[in-house]
């Protein structure tokens, strides 16, 4: 049950979203949030997510995959539909009267605008955790915060320790199976049993997961001074980012696409 | 006696339908009889650890079936933590799993499960801590203190707590000192002599299987490839070989010598037995008998002793 997570997961592979340098690809990652919301017409939405459909199918990442990263946050795309379907006012008079809820026209609108955007938005951001491995990614995070260095931010520690975080996810995760399945064993009620005996199950769990985490840190720093880490000053890397002109090309590419869907709203206000 | 463990036709595939499909064990059966030592060898990824897991229902069988104790542990999922009291299991590096303050709570953790009284948990625990020999006063000492070989321990102590009647172990050897191992391994060994729990032991050192066990179970390749008497599997060494598994090293010398033109036999699978068998041979000869074969009787010998 906890294999099913996909959060962070990567599918390496030599398609040119894989290929397209990573930095450019978190920016324009960022510029199409962005644009999911300066974009707010059906048409715009509409356009935003045939861009991503191609961008897809550039990737050669299965379809499917974009059902399984939605899977998780459905509770919170029908939160905020529902909460738009009541608590957005039209004008004139309301299509359902229920007790104190009001449903307008435009609330069902909004309710249904703001749904596809946000199952967009995850979308968008899955392609690039699929296309790029975390590695590649906090290297290019690193790259970009590298400005907020010489406000004396921290920021190759903080892109290294996002790195180890992405790193032992998937060993926490056995871990934790493994865990479980020893005080299942046991007899604990992990699976079984009422929410209350689940929850207290849940501290057998817990304990050894700690300490083993704790223990893995230990080792790892003992690993890290072993190989003589000692900061990110002065460290030189193995892969160099560099953009080519295949990179800017691809760039030049999608920010017209961009432009062109922002446009679409000017052009056509009433769709 | 009856068997206590009779599994049938167990084929078990991780994630069925999806991409990431993996068969880890095919068409696999077999019966224990109550009271019975059961070593389980097979190289790496050979799926022991899997078919352990389906012991107490860990893992629910992709087809066939678990009986235990003539009853199939699946037959109502709901009931499934009856027969995971019925079927103890200590998993490799146990000692990962403790968590309370004392160890005295943690060997307590399981039979509390089991809603048992106070003054029956109490006696079960002191009875656990003897048998692995962990003192009054460790007792008393948390769990998170102890050396790697107490707190293995006082893992195994937790399960042999429960009470089970089939006490299954995935390496519990693995990572101590050769002493560490002895005392661990004949701990279990004297806990199935005094309470005749069936048990079965994982193991990659065929001298601890040769040593403690009565049966063998050799998986090969997600498959049941051989289940026999400790004799009767060690003799087939060359097959054990082809299987990436091994005899004993003592055996290997044995069928060795046999291989010389040595008359020694060559079922011989523990240092106390080879000890038995070297006299014997060397009063043969003292007594003026040959030990030399005849070069063909050596030739067709129990072979496969060249490979070892």
């Amino acid at each position: 049950m906890l294999r099913d997570i996909t959060i962070g997961q990567h599918f390496p592979g030599d398609s040119p979203v894989h290929r397209f340098d990573p930095r450019l690809k978190l920016v324009l990652t960022i510029l199409y949030i962005v644009l999911l919301f300066a974009a707010s017409n059906p048409l715009g939405l509409v356009l935003s997510i045939l861009f991503l459909g191609v961008m897809y199918k550039v990737a050669r990442i299965p379809l499917k995959m974009i059902g399984r990263s939605l899977k998780p946050i459905l509770p919170i795309v029908l939160f905020t539909a529902v909460l738009n379907l009541f608590f957005v006012a039209g004008e004139g008079e309301p299509l359902v009267r229920f007790w104190i809820l009001e449903i307008y026209p435009e609330g069902i609108r909004y309710a249904v605008l703001m749904s596809v955007r946000v199952m967009a938005l995850i979308a968008g951001t899955s392609l690039l955790t699929y296309t790029t491995s975390p590695i590649v990614l906090t290297d290019a995070i690193e790259a970009l915060l590298r400005p907020l260095g010489k406000l004396h931010f921290p920021v190759h520690e903080l892109a290294m320790m996002m790195s180890i975080a992405l790193r032992f996810i998937p060993t926490l995760i056995e871990e934790t199976d493994k865990i479980m399945n020893a005080q299942k064993a046991r007899g604990a009620m992990i699976d079984t049993g009422k929410l209350t005996d689940r929850v207290k199950a849940l501290v057998p769990v817990l304990i050894p997961l700690f300490i083993s985490a704790f223990r893995r840190a230990d080792e790892l720093a003992m690993a890290m001074e072993c190989r003589c880490y000692r900061g990110g000053e002065g460290r030189t890397r193995l892969k160099v980012l560099r953009c080519t002109r295949q990179d800017y090309l691809s760039l030049a590419v999608c920010l017209v696409c961009f432009g062109a869907i922002l446009a679409s709203r000017l052009v056509f206000p009433n769709f | 006696m009856a068997s206590i463990i009779q599994v049938e036709d167990l084929t078990y595939i991780y994630n069925p339908g999806m991409p990431g499909a993996a068969t880890a064990l095919e068409g696999v059966s077999f019966e224990v009889e109550e009271g019975d030592f059961v070593g389980i060898i097979g190289a790496t990824g050979s799926g022991k650890s899997t078919l352990i897991a389906h012991m107490n229902g860990l893992n629910r069988p992709t087809g066939g079936r678990i009986l235990i104790d003539g009853k199939d542990i699946w037959a109502d999922p709901s009931k499934i933590r009856d027969f995971r009291f019925m079927v103890g299991l200590v998993f490799q590096y146990p000692e990962y799993q403790l968590f309370e303050e004392t160890c005295y709570k943690d060997i307590a953790f399981g039979p509390k499960n089991m809603g048992l009284s106070e003054q029956e948990i109490d006696r079960r625990v002191r009875q656990a801590a003897r048998f692995v020999g962990l003192s009054e006063e460790l007792l008393q000492r948390s769990p998170f203190e102890l050396s790697g070989g107490q707190k293995r321990r006082v893992a195994v102590a937790g399960v042999m707590a429960m009470e089970p009647r089939i006490l299954v172990l995935d390496e519990p050897a693995a990572g101590l000192d050769p002493e560490g191992r002895d005392t661990i391994l004949s701990q279990v060994k004297e806990f199935h002599k005094k309470t005749g729990t069936t048990v079965l032991l994982v193991s990659h050192s065929m001298e601890d299987i040769a040593r403690y066990a009565d049966k063998v179970l050799v998986m090969a390749e997600r498959k049941l490839a051989m289940y026999d008497t400790v004799e009767r599997v060690f003799a087939r060494a060359p097959e054990l070989l082809q299987l990436g598994l091994s005899v004993p090293q003592v055996t290997k010398i044995f069928l060795k010598l046999r291989e010389m033109g040595v008359d020694v036999p060559t079922d011989v699978y523990t240092i106390p037995y080879a000890v038995k068998a070297l006299l014997a041979a060397k009063a043969r000869r003292d007594a003026g008998e040959s030990l030399i074969l005849p070069p063909r009787t050596a030739e067709n010998g129990k072979g496969g002793g060249a490979e070892c």
